[in-house]
């Protein structure tokens, strides 16, 4: 179902959402939500807060803009629930502006993502760099609604705004030498605390690198992000663009992106080279191969209840995608390459 | 610091000034609480906060774990013996934050999915470490009634030496359990080899615990 959406410009112009009324969708929502939550707590309601979804905000003060994007939308496949916004952009994981789930939404409001040029290099015949603000006007945009699944056991849905990667790289004229992408984070140690005291960075070699296969970054799955819940991405989910591989564990999905490779041979990834022996390069989402500290067999799916609506639940093989990406490792033994 | 020179407060101010310090302990350790009933749903610990709920807790009963043990050679270093009388709310207190860390990963986190709890518990050498400390702390605060305390005699200061394996078993507890970054773990276990280290003497069994005789 999900591959079908997914099939080239099959969805007709009548099945993109008006963009007044994605764009106020939230505000519907809100106020729905605020009527029931009203409705069912009555006068308590402040008490009963605790038990109630939580609404955290961005930071008022001083939040990065964000500007709507035009894209055609996606579909959410069926029995999925997405992840609030408020959810899945205060619950970060992004070591340059600090290891707490909440550093990064608080430290990173002041990054420069603007202007940000994302260079391509290595074996292309066409190396070149690209204006993100070019490209977030002038690529052809589309929505994809993924699962995503942290290597800590957690889980959201969230929908995307990219383009695939392996269409994007094809403009730079890959060369038959390339077997790997190599991706790195931005270096700028005045920007990002992480990068300037490893207090706060949790002990990473930075910049941040990361790296795919090149059938891996030319699967049509594998998406270049430059925006979540219809608008281009807030710092702290890796503005203004960053890579999204939907069955593999979300530490693969480098951020705030300044540099692709392509190269002969396999990159260094941080992870693997913090911890060799709990993150691999593959990183393929694998409920039967644990971490060596907890289990990968089951997940907390984050939703939109609260607290205390907790919802763990069976993590699937390639994170449920195994169906369009299992062939790609087909006869390696995937306990030895995780 | 010296034992000689007993910077103590005039007698007649120790007794109202231990009750305003238990008052402080036990403000201090149920105010943070408090806080996170109306700090969560405003976003405070993030958009998910299961993980750093439990992160709070246990590392907040991993603080009330040192104060507690910071209070004998505080009471003994100042000469104000009856600072004494702080020691048990702040053990309480800590078995408190115990229980509540280890409830929230049991049912916030693991959803009681009890298959999985067993596992974790057997597989997961760290959480067998905070899994044994907190049992530990639990039969510590069992056996701290005053009744039960007089009836043990000399076998209670026996049994509640425990706190010092339990205090090394917490710190690597937490150092484990981190997914990167050794520095604030390297603090914490730095705090409690030199709480230990106050009491080299006292150990009821120095040669038995090599790891705070080691730096």
């Amino acid at each position: 179902m999900l591959i079908k959406s997914l099939t080239r410009g099959e969805a007709g112009e009548n099945q993109v959402t008006p963009e007044d009324v994605y764009l106020n969708r939230r505000r519907f929502l809100q106020g729905l939500g605020a009527g029931t939550a009203l409705a069912a707590t009555g006068s308590q309601a402040g008490l009963l807060d605790f038990l109630s979804p939580s609404a955290p905000q961005t930071p008022a003060t001083g939040a990065a803009p964000r500007a709507p994007l035009r894209y055609q939308a996606g579909k959410l496949e069926s029995g999925l629930i997405l992840t609030p916004e408020e959810k899945a952009t205060n619950h970060n994981n992004y070591y340059e502006f600090g290891t707490d789930k909440t550093d990064p939404a608080r430290n990173s409001q002041g990054l420069k993502t603007e202007p940000w040029t994302l260079r391509v290099e290595g074996e292309v015949a066409k190396p070149g760099t690209v204006d993100i603000g070019e490209l977030i006007g002038s690529a052809a945009l589309e929505e994809r609604i993924y699962r995503m699944r942290c290597v800590e056991a957690w889980s959201m849905v969230i929908p995307w705004v990219g383009l695939e990667l392996g269409k994007f790289l094809k403009r730079f004229e890959p060369t038959s030498k390339a077997r790997y992408v190599a991706f790195e984070t931005l270096y700028d140690p005045e920007q990002m605390p992480g990068q300037r005291s490893s207090f706060v960075g949790g002990g990473i070699d930075y910049p941040y690198v990361e790296g795919l296969r090149m059938d891996e970054a030319m699967h049509p799955l594998t998406l270049l992000s430059l925006g979540i819940y219809g608008q281009t991405l807030p710092p702290q989910n890796g503005a203004p663009v960053r890579l999204v591989v939907p069955w593999k564990y979300g530490f693969k999905g480098i951020k705030s992106i300044v540099s692709i490779r392509l190269l002969e041979k396999m990159p260094p990834t941080s992870w693997n080279l913090l911890a060799p022996q709990e993150y691999g390069f593959y990183a393929n989402v694998n409920p039967e191969v644990d971490h060596p500290r907890w289990s990968q067999a089951s997940e907390r799916f984050i939703g939109p209840g609260g607290l205390l609506d907790v919802k763990r639940q069976p993590t699937l093989a390639f994170n449920g995608y195994g169906e369009q990406v299992a062939s790609l490792y087909a006869g390696m033994n995937l306990r030895k390459f995780f | 610091m010296s034992t000689t020179s007993q910077p103590a407060p005039p007698r007649q101010y120790r007794k109202p000034l231990v009750r305003v310090l238990q008052v402080a302990v036990h403000l201090g350790a149920l105010l943070p609480l408090v806080w996170l009933f109306y700090a969560i749903p405003r976003g405070a610990l993030g958009g998910d906060p299961v993980k750093e709920l439990i992160h709070f807790l246990g590392l907040g009963a991993l603080r009330l774990l040192l104060l507690t043990l910071l209070v004998s050679p505080l009471a003994r270093g100042l000469g104000f013996g009856q600072l004494i009388r702080l020691r048990r709310p702040l053990g309480l207190w800590c078995f408190a934050w115990a229980c509540l860390h280890f409830a929230t990963w049991l049912s916030l986190d693991l959803a009681f999915a009890w298959g999985l709890i067993g596992d974790e518990l057997v597989k997961r050498t760290y959480i067998l470490l905070g899994f044994s400390a907190w049992l530990i702390l639990a039969v510590l605060a069992l056996t701290s009634f005053p009744a039960l305390v007089r009836r043990l005699g000399r076998r209670w200061k026996t049994l509640h030496s425990l706190i010092y394996p339990a205090l090394l078993l917490v710190c690597v507890h937490f150092w484990w359990s981190l997914k990167s970054g050794w520095i604030e773990p390297a603090i914490y276990l730095s705090l409690a080899l030199g709480l230990l280290w106050f009491r080299r003497r006292l150990l009821p069994w120095p040669r038995k615990l090599p790891a705070t005789s080691k730096p």
